[in-house]
């Protein structure tokens, strides 16, 4: 083993481009999943009730996001559309589309099992108190739907967050851009790479923990 | 336009090449580590469980780019020189066997206890209750999520474009880089992924319903 001179202290110095950058991978995340989930949940009902066009399209945009590397997705937000016409996002916003094109291919499939998952009684006793389709659409069927698929949902913010990390190779200054900062300018490579590896596991099991606890808060009784 | 797309497919054949053997590679490393942690995460005893459970959580928890990272740029630092290629290939492996180690653990889980009291009671030795009785059920089990732990590292190895690597990815990027003939590269590139990709889910899928036969 050769010679390693630890030196926390620099490392310690730029931890606030650190801090910084696990917020921005979390706000990275947590826009993913939102925008995600808007494409999953009109994905999903047009997979169910569209007409056979629809259903073809959303089923072609499923398996072929789901089957391609995300980096390979990112790179054509940010190269690809450009040559496209389309000019006016930035790396990080480029990256924050690419990020729900993704999330949303998997969201879809979430939705899809989540609504599958709304006991059809629901939906009848809707009928029945006089609802309209929309009304029970906006009442009955998708307050059911969220409280069913919230594990997948959380599982798929921690998921989205550790890809965060792709944003990197767009220089988009996140946790693993910090690190990266850190060992390019300082030759701190140990640290800079133990500080990164111990915010993201901080990071994912201290969400995991907290979704947790708001799942079985908000758990349906079956 | 046409001829420069063509001029470019040897290069993106390639690069889908060097993929696909790194991908190889990976799943055989991954599966043999992951199915010996699979067995200590269920069978070791308490310290060993331990150390593999943190192990696989461990990994689990880190976005798979930051280990390549770790691997790539912190070994060297503690004095072990690696080629990119040798690194990706590790820190693929490493991350890809602490899933296949959950899934080997979930396949074994799943039979019934049951299975295992009546191997004991006819004097099976633990080898032979693994070997005759638990693993050719719980492989059945194992297979479909493993097949897509393929698909997983297919993915993955578009990472290892980060270091260097002429991967499928990269060699598009070079291509796009000399013939300025951006979307109709990042399209092939998107398809040639696709097209392993798929196959290996469809696979996945077969399988899925071929033993979907095995209840308990």
């Amino acid at each position: 083993m050769r010679e390693y001179h630890f030196n926390w202290f620099l490392a310690w110095q730029s931890f606030p481009r650190f801090y910084w950058g696990l917020a921005l991978g979390l706000e990275l995340a947590a826009l993913a999943l939102l925008a995600g989930s808007v494409i999953g949940i009109a994905a999903a009902f047009g997979r169910a009730f569209g007409p056979l066009w629809l259903r073809a399209a959303v089923t072609s945009y499923v398996e072929f996001i789901r089957n391609i590397p995300l980096l390979l997705l990112v790179y054509f937000a940010f190269y690809g559309l450009p040559k496209a016409g389309i000019t006016v996002f930035d790396n990080v916003w480029s990256f924050i589309i690419a990020l729900s094109a993704y999330s949303g291919a998997y969201l879809t499939e979430v939705f899809r099992a989540g609504v599958g998952s709304v006991p059809v009684g629901y939906t009848e006793a809707g009928k029945a108190v006089g609802l309209t389709p929309w009304q029970r659409l906006r009442l009955v069927t998708l307050p059911v739907t969220f409280r069913i698929i919230l594990p997948s949902l959380s599982n798929t913010f921690i998921s989205l967050f550790k890809d965060t990390s792709l944003a990197s190779a767009l220089a988009v200054p996140e946790l693993t851009y910090a690190a990266e900062w850190l060992n390019v300018n300082t030759f701190r490579t140990i640290e800079a790479w133990t500080f990164a590896t111990a915010m993201y596991l901080f990071a994912g099991y201290g969400i995991a923990l907290i979704l947790r606890r708001f799942e079985r808060r908000y758990a349906v009784i079956r | 336009m046409a001829h420069q797309i063509l001029s470019g497919l040897p290069q993106l054949l390639r690069g889908l090449g060097v993929s696909l053997e790194i991908a190889g590679i990976v799943l055989a490393l991954a599966s043999a580590g992951g199915f010996l942690v699979g067995i200590v995460l269920q069978y070791g005893g308490i310290l060993l469980r331990v150390a593999a459970r943190v192990y696989v959580d461990t990994i689990r928890g880190i976005p798979v780019l930051v280990l390549i990272f770790v691997v790539y740029f912190g070994l060297p630092a503690v004095g072990l020189r690696l080629s990119a290629f040798q690194a990706g290939i590790a820190a693929l492996s490493i991350f890809a066997s602490a899933h296949i180690a959950e899934i080997v653990r979930g396949g074994i889980d799943s039979i019934p206890h049951a299975q295992t009291d009546a191997a004991k009671a006819v004097g099976l030795t633990f080898w032979q209750r693994l070997r005759l009785v638990v693993l050719p059920q719980a492989v059945r089990r194992m297979l479909p999520p493993w097949v897509n732990t393929a698909v997983e590292i297919v993915k993955g190895s578009a990472l290892l474009s980060l270091l260097g690597i002429v991967d499928l990815l990269l060699a598009m990027q070079n291509v796009v880089g000399y013939t300025f003939i951006v979307l109709p590269f990042y399209a092939l590139a998107a398809f040639l992924y696709f097209a392993v990709n798929f196959t290996i889910s469809r696979v996945a899928g077969v399988l899925e319903r071929r033993f979907a036969y095995l209840k308990y």
